[in-house]
């Protein structure tokens, strides 16, 4: 609702789908949300991947509108959000357990949206249809929720959301309560979904694996801050903080001397365990690659990957080899080698 | 006595059981279920069957003693015009009391299944639980003393210069009367207050159990209050109306105490039953005014049925 032509307006003046400033919301003592500013912009599958109570699932609740920031300002396409109800909002749910009404029928379930905004009971019905249909569940809509399994459920919270064409998705952990293989076929599926309809998606979820594979964007959250937020790449390449290099994968966090004294610089920094060969003692170290020597302590046999954990002087480190190069045994002295562009220099410590 | 291996052991005759259990587990369930079964198939469906078969027997005029044989007549006395008069009264006060008792019920346990927590929850069953500890006819005669000429109500009419408001009730034809202690109105409240707790109690329950994330996703589909009120919360608790309407209906269907001492002199079905199995000896047609409530809460319960009220379920 810009009162000037978008030929006046440079590039950025079109609004993020979802804005924050500065925004906090705490419960008692608590700061779930700490100051927070964030910008998702519209078309991007968002990512909120952080450990539990880190705010995250609050942040998806105050764009809903089921919760109201204490301080600072939101915006959704460019409309203040403070003060408005969940109900007079663009923005649709997918929750964490789905709250399909148990007393409607699937079909009664998807529409109820429709249903509520006085849509006529054949228009409705064809839309319900089709969004069924869409999520691969045409036909099912005279049963009862508590007929469907999780999967089934799962779709038919996802039809009911996107049945009311919302400008943003929100997604709870939206796959926390399906098996393995499902969740893998859920997350390829949500993914060519959010492809093909174009709609602002932001998903909350504690599996960094999810996040980084569905997300064109990841936000870490910790303690009701965001500690980084980019590409997953980014992410996994460049973490910024020792609780990134953590709590993405997994990383060996090198103390600054030690960094400094193996080919990086004196800086807390993460090297991921992948990128860390282990090698006979004395093996050669090419000129691009930095090397430590130590003895094997445990072995970690991952089915694809094994896991070493080797102590040296200095540190103890974690190297990750396909499972293929494992020939040693716990208590063989071994060199580790790795290039030196593998060491991530971080701006802190936690 | 066959001499098995298991018996030799020490506790052999208790191993042996054991074994015999763990083999056949429906054999141990029909043993505990026993007793349980036995108590209500002859206490409880027994004796209702033998009420039952009661109201097909008939009341010699002339001698005054029961009649065994099978007859409907005891049904043709039931639906003689003044009989019929105190089946319609007794359900239509029944109807009107759980109406109440629902209406004044639902916003109670909606916020003690809501908003009630720790200490204020505890106040909340307190408050609902306490009339029950405390002696009904004890309740009963109080507000016989709250709703007299003389008492409390009126006494506080008198101050608030409202006595006009209760003379106008008194005036109105059938609920009024001398008095309110005196008049259907009173019997009506005597009713509501004593029974509210079996109302409350059943819809906090449904809709303690209505999840929160309900209500959200309502609202998130762009639900205002009052929709999702009528088309999400009121469903889920309308099993829980139903029990309480249950108890509320049947209940004054069958009292006797309230009426005879809060009311008009007119009869209830209770009352009636009170006084035909008693002084008049007449307890085929006991009998039969006992069946009525029986059917009348079969045919509520197959109708709530039918409406899908308990699909939830």
């Amino acid at each position: 609702m810009s009162s000037s032509g978008p030929s006046s307006q440079p590039a950025f003046a079109m609004p993020s789908a979802v804005s924050f400033r500065n925004v906090s919301r705490a419960f008692g003592s608590v700061r779930a949300v700490d100051r927070l500013s964030l910008d998702i912009d519209e078309g991007e599958f968002f990512a909120m991947l952080g450990p539990s109570g880190s705010g995250k699932t609050t942040c998806l609740r105050l764009i809903a509108g089921f919760e109201q920031p204490d301080d600072g300002h939101i915006e959704i396409f460019g409309e203040t959000a403070e003060g408005v109800p969940p109900y007079k909002r663009s923005v649709n749910t997918v929750f964490q357990d789905y709250a399909l009404f148990p007393h409607m029928s699937v079909g009664e379930n998807v529409a109820y949206g429709l249903m509520i905004r006085g849509v006529s009971r054949a228009e409705r019905e064809a839309k319900a249809r089709a969004a069924l249909e869409m999520v691969k569940l045409g036909g099912y809509e005279l049963r009862r929720p508590a007929q469907l399994s999780g999967g089934q459920r799962q779709r038919v919270a996802l039809a009911r959301a996107l049945v009311n064409e919302p400008k943003v998705l929100l997604l709870d952990e939206p796959l926390g309560a399906l098996d393995l293989k499902l969740r893998e076929q859920m997350q390829e599926e949500l993914k060519a979904l959010q492809k093909e309809l174009g709609i602002t998606f932001v998903f909350v979820t504690h599996d960094q694996g999810e996040a980084l594979s569905m997300a064109n964007r990841v936000a870490i959250f910790n303690e009701g801050k965001i500690m980084q937020v980019g590409s997953p790449v980014e992410i996994y390449e460049r973490p910024r903080s020792r609780f990134v290099a953590d709590f993405v994968g997994s990383s060996n966090v090198l103390p600054p001397k030690f960094a400094a004294a193996h080919g990086g610089t004196a800086y807390w920094t993460s090297l991921r365990p992948e990128r860390i060969g282990v090698f006979a003692p004395g093996t050669l170290v090419p000129a691009v690659q930095a090397h430590a020597d130590g003895i094997v302590t445990s072995i970690n046999y991952q089915g694809s990957a094994t896991r070493f954990c080797v102590t040296t002087d200095e540190a103890l480190l974690t190297a990750e080899t396909p499972a293929t190069a494992a020939r040693y045994r716990q208590g063989d002295g071994v060199r580790l080698i790795w290039p030196k562009s593998a060491m991530v220099a971080m701006e802190a410590e936690t | 006595m066959s001499q098995t291996a298991t018996q030799d052991r020490p506790g052999g005759v208790l191993e042996g059981l054991s074994d015999l259990f763990l083999a056949r587990p429906k054999l141990l369930t029909l043993l505990l279920l026993l007793p349980p079964l036995l108590w209500i198939g002859i206490i409880y469906v027994g004796s209702l069957f033998a009420l039952l078969l009661q109201s097909f027997y008939s009341l010699d005029d002339f001698s005054g003693l029961v009649v065994h044989e099978f007859t409907l007549s005891t049904y043709a006395q039931l639906l003689e015009e003044a009989n019929v008069q105190i089946i319609l009264r007794t359900m239509t006060m029944a109807a009107i009391v759980t109406i109440a008792c629902a209406i004044i019920a639902f916003p109670i346990a909606y916020y003690a299944a809501r908003y009630a927590r720790g200490w204020t929850k505890a106040l909340f069953y307190l408050a609902v639980m306490m009339p029950l500890w405390s002696s009904y006819l004890v309740k009963v005669y109080a507000w016989k003393l709250i709703l007299a000429k003389e008492g409390i109500l009126t006494w506080m009419a008198q101050g608030l210069h409202l006595q006009w408001v209760i003379d106008g009730l008194l005036a109105m034809p059938i609920i009024g009367g001398p008095t309110l202690s005196f008049s259907y109105i009173g019997t009506f409240l005597v009713f509501v207050y004593v029974w509210i707790p079996y109302m409350i109690l059943p819809v906090q329950a449904a809709l303690e159990r209505v999840p929160v994330n309900y209500i959200e996703a309502s609202a998130d589909l762009g639900a205002d209050s009052r929709q999702t009120f009528w088309t999400i919360i009121f469903p889920l608790a309308l099993p829980g109306l139903i029990a309480g309407s249950i108890f509320t209906f049947s209940l004054t269907l069958g009292d006797y105490i309230i009426p005879q001492i809060v009311g008009n002199s007119r009869l209830m079905i209770g009352q009636a039953v009170y006084t035909l199995q008693g002084t008049a000896g007449n307890i085929p047609l006991a009998a039969a005014f006992t069946v009525v409530p029986m059917v009348i809460m079969g045919v509520y319960l197959w109708m709530a049925k039918r409406m899908g009220a308990f699909d939830v379920l």
